[in-house]
């Protein structure tokens, strides 16, 4: 399982990282905005994306949209992992396509939680 | 009415005595008085020129102390001015958390591998010793289990003084919140010196708005709305909104309410 973790705070990308590494997975890579992250997914083979909202460049939202607007992406599994807690937004986000939403600050079992519905959903 | 009456017209009374002056203009009128009425005219614009002037040196003079108090240089560079400290007041405040924290995380990644080990040991350990006290292990076994034990004792003195002291490290990481909170309690009292000097300079603007009778078009006045899909950042005190999540709990129940 190859996962993408896109923040523009490198102690979340590593807080996040670590977690992922509890749960088992290891195979992780980063990047700092949608900008970097979109030619790497369009690229790498990733199998699941795990992104926040608010950053410079290209944000968390535009990342999941053009995700989904790609041929080869748009069934990417995609997890929000963000500070952005208004209604509005999260509305969005659902209907932008994302699988799972978990605000900051997060706990490791919600983290663990929200992955393995996405999974149970996307193997189910 | 006298020049000199108009030059002390306080901007109290410059309403009073436009009006006095506009009900002695029609009353000369009446009377046919038209040269009268005509240095009232004048008079009239005398005192508006004259409360005009003072508004605006006060404006000038409130502007020059706001910026003199904010040490802001009037050749628009801004270093060395309040803004610019607190600009790099910030820039400290994320580059000790980011510190701090990744301090935290380097310790907790060197003491994990740690604690692992000595679990693990110390479960087979037990192993060997539950079956010691079930007489289920050989002389040559037990031997074997006391030389582990030995090594055990030993390797767990040295693994947990290097836990204490990455706990320690992780206890004294957490320092930067003084030195922060230090520097956030500087710029919000800044911030809040800007707030009060500005409302004091729109409320002067205001009296010269008024007596040259511009006004502003409304969408001047408007906040921008922030977009949200650009993103707006974490919500405080997000349980007294309407419009924000305020835990996950909430977050899963609108979700939920739109069919995830």
């Amino acid at each position: 399982m190859k996962i993408l973790v896109v923040d523009d705070f490198s102690t979340m990308r590593r807080i996040i990282k670590n977690l992922l590494r509890d749960l088992g997975f290891t195979n992780t890579q980063e990047a700092d905005d949608g900008l970097t992250a979109l030619p790497m997914l369009q690229n790498g083979n990733f199998d699941f994306l795990v992104t926040d909202w608010n950053m410079p460049g290209m944000t968390g939202i535009e990342l999941l949209k053009h995700v989904r607007e790609d041929e080869r992406l748009k069934t990417l599994p995609v997890l929000m992992v963000t500070a952005e807690a208004k209604r509005d937004q999260i509305v969005a986000a659902a209907q932008a396509g994302v699988n799972g939403y978990v605000i900051k600050p997060f706990t490791a079992a919600v983290l663990k939680e929200k992955i393995e519905k996405i999974f149970e959903r996307v193997d189910g | 009415m006298a020049l000199q009456d108009l030059e002390t017209a306080t901007e109290d009374s410059f309403e009073k005595i436009f009006g006095d002056k506009a009900k002695e203009l029609v009353s000369r009128l009446e009377n046919n008085d038209v040269a009268g009425a005509v240095g009232l005219i004048q008079d009239l614009q005398n005192v508006r020129d004259q409360n005009l002037y003072q508004e605006i040196g006060r404006l000038t003079r409130a502007l020059h102390e706001s910026i003199k108090n904010f040490k802001i240089d009037s050749n628009v560079q801004i270093a060395g001015s309040d803004i610019d400290e607190a600009q790099e007041g910030l820039n400290y405040v994320v580059n000790m958390t980011a510190k701090a924290a990744n301090k935290t995380m380097d310790m907790v990644d060197s003491a994990l591998p740690i604690s692992q080990s000595i679990s693990t040991e110390a479960v087979d350990i037990k192993q060997d010793w539950d079956r010691f006290l079930n007489k289920e292990l050989s002389a040559a076994d037990f031997r074997g289990l006391t030389k582990r034990v030995s090594i055990f004792l030993d390797s767990t003195v040295v693994n947990t003084k290097k836990l204490n002291g990455n706990l320690n490290d992780i206890l004294l990481a957490q320092d930067f919140q003084d030195l922060t909170g230090q520097v956030i309690q500087k710029i919000t009292a800044m911030v809040t010196d800007v707030e009060s000097s500005l409302v004091n300079l729109v409320a002067m603007a205001g009296h010269v708005d008024q007596m040259t009778g511009i006004k502003h078009k409304q969408a001047d006045a408007e906040i921008k709305d922030v977009d949200p899909l650009k993103g707006v950042g974490p919500q405080i005190n997000a349980e007294d909104k309407e419009d924000v999540a305020s835990d996950q709990v909430d977050v899963d129940d609108l979700l939920s309410s739109l069919g995830f």
